[in-house]
């Protein structure tokens, strides 16, 4: 992926290229079809072109608000409330046996 | 029966004028004729509708109703309802039964609602149309070739057609606001946090909340009666008073400082949907508003900032579906990379995946901080401009669409055609604030929205404002004809 810096003022236009895809693609646990590729390519770049715009802004000082009321993590007392409902849940699975959901061998 | 609002139907019960099973029928009855029409619902359920009508109808017998006992509602298919299948319009969630059931549904459960089906949706909620639906799209009432909005087209389309009285939606970018102005009705969408998000399938955690559809403001104060409060199994939830949003209806408005933001009036609006805010902002100021010019100087920015949060956070919330647990797992994988990955790419439609890419890019190394991080920074600017203008006034008023209801298909190959058709109501999530979407009207035969903003837990003053206006208009008693 191509990194990139930012000058005060600059627009960088961000190119998403097939390699860029084919990247996110594996992050996200996703296949791509070859006319797939190309097209997120185009679709991600025009994306980020967009996005670029904030880059504009400035933003010195200003904090991140990943919350929109800017509240914190609620806890609570360390105890057991919940019920093991296991066998309901796993009525729900592709496969199952003796409480453990199967899928492909992993360790050889 | 189904021109009544809740209100008129809660008092047609109390009188005894018909039951709730009678009433329920009626509807059933509507919904089975009418949609196929609209392809608004999901899953219809008869069989669970007649038993809670005739629970109610019991309940009714022993004196202990309450008043929304036995009306008849639907949720949009992303609220979990147990025993009953729950799909978020989506091929991964096609074989999902809920085995349990979201807050909201309990508490309308609670409340007496009975529910007549799950409703259509653009799929994990990601769309603007209803188009993106692995059950196909659903179409507007007021004319068929259009769109009814998203993501919470289906229960638009249906509680615009009267096929249900009230349904649920939810709204992350404006999924309630804008199918409301699309199809002609009152569309609420709460403050974040004021109603509980446990069993509502997560879109964008920080964005996502539940609201509803109702066909005027009085019935959509009694409905967020209902569902509003803390929920301690909602880690988001804010555990801060509910008022009786009926109680402050009729407050007399005058003096009510509306703001007028420059930036929503400018190039992009529909001059003639222009023309109907500036005819309801007429009716307003003879009952006394006082209406205030602002300024949101961010509000151009609120689209990039949106379609970097909400991808990124809907990239981690949909890494859940995996194939292993529960949903869709693709036939015969070959090893476990192939199983995520199949089982993913072949259930989740184009709009998801896009999204998905999106998020991932956004949050990828080396990009958080250009993208994510920024963003979330531009994110605190866009609510500063809104708390600097309800300093000085009590509600912002604007367009809730650029324009009227578009053609189905018209924007389904453009993707970011379609994101720019949320500018005015995007903000409002970013912002956390509370936001409505009332009918004022009609251009071209369509229907036409305006946006009410209040403050955080503000409704109150959104639906004193709401109500006056249609004390003064019937626009939102319009139906289309077919229905």
């Amino acid at each position: 992926m191509r990194a990139i810096s930012i000058a005060a003022g600059e627009i960088i236009k961000m190119a998403v290229n097939k390699q860029d895809v084919i990247n996110v693609a594996n992050l996200a646990r996703l296949t791509l079809s070859e006319t797939d590729i190309d097209k997120y390519a185009r679709n991600l770049s025009t994306i980020f072109e967009l996005a670029s715009q904030l880059n504009n802004i400035n933003t010195d000082n200003i904090e991140p608000m990943a919350h929109p009321l800017d509240v914190h993590q609620r806890l609570r007392e360390d105890i057991v409330t919940e019920t093991n409902q296991r066998d309901l849940f796993q009525q729900l699975a592709p496969l199952t046996e003796a409480g453990l959901y199967l899928v492909n061998k992993v360790v050889e | 029966m189904h021109t009544k609002t809740i209100v008129e139907l809660a008092i047609g019960l109390a009188q005894g004028q018909f039951s709730s099973v009678e009433l329920t029928q009626h509807y059933l009855a509507r919904i089975e004729k009418y949609d196929p029409l609209l392809n608004s619902f999901i899953t219809i359920t008869p069989e669970h509708a007649l038993e809670q009508a005739k629970q109610a109808d019991q309940l009714r017998a022993k004196g202990q109703a309450h008043q929304l006992t036995g009306i008849p509602f639907a949720h949009k298919d992303i609220f979990c309802t147990k025993g009953i299948k729950t799909t978020c319009g989506s091929k991964m969630l096609d074989n999902f039964v809920a085995p349990y059931n979201a807050t909201v549904v309990d508490k309308c459960n609670a409340a007496g609602l009975v529910l007549a089906g799950k409703t259509n949706m653009d799929e994990f909620a990601m769309g603007s149309s209803a188009e993106n639906s692995y059950y196909g799209p659903t179409k507007n009432p007021w004319d068929l070739t259009t769109v009814p909005g998203g993501s919470s087209g289906g229960s638009a389309a249906a509680v615009a057609a009267r096929l249900i009285p009230a349904a649920t939606g939810t709204d992350t970018g404006g999924s309630i606001r804008q199918p409301a102005a699309l199809t002609g009705l009152t569309g609420l969408k709460p403050t974040y946090g004021r109603v509980s998000r446990y069993g509502m399938i997560a879109f964008a955690s920080s964005l996502d909340q539940g609201g509803f559809f109702t066909l005027s403001a009085e019935d959509a104060a009694l409905l967020l009666n209902v569902i509003a409060g803390f929920d301690e199994k909602d880690s988001t939830s804010i555990d801060t008073p509910v008022p009786n949003y009926a109680d402050s209806l009729n407050k007399p408005i005058k003096g009510i400082k509306i703001g007028i933001p420059k930036e929503y009036f400018a190039e992009g609006l529909d001059a003639k949907i222009a023309e109907k805010i500036k005819a309801a902002m007429q009716m307003l100021e003879k009952e006394g508003a006082i209406f205030i010019d602002i300024s949101l100087p961010t509000t151009s920015l609120a689209i990039p900032t949106y379609y970097v949060i909400a991808p990124a956070e809907c990239s981690s919330n949909l890494s859940r579906y995996d194939g292993v647990r529960f949903g869709y797992r693709a036939e015969n994988p070959k090893d476990l990379e192939d199983l995520y990955k199949r089982s993913r790419s072949e259930s989740f439609g184009e709009e998801v995946k896009r999204r998905i890419m999106i998020g991932t890019y956004a949050l990828s190394a080396g990009y958080y901080d250009a993208y994510y991080l920024k963003a979330q920074k531009v994110r605190r600017l866009i609510n500063n401009d809104f708390q600097n203008a309800f300093k000085k006034v009590d509600i912002i008023l604007g367009p809730t669409t650029p324009t009227t209801a578009f053609k189905l298909g018209e924007k389904a190959q453009d993707p970011v055609s379609m994101y720019l058709s949320d500018i005015y109501t995007i903000a409002v999530n970013l912002a956390g604030l509370p936001g409505m979407s009332i009918p004022i009207g009609f251009v071209n035969q369509l229907p036409v929205g305006m946006q009410l903003i209040g403050n955080h837990f503000c409704e109150q003053h959104m639906l004193n404002l709401a109500h006056h206006y249609q004390q003064l208009t019937d626009w939102h008693k319009q139906l289309p004809e077919k229905f």
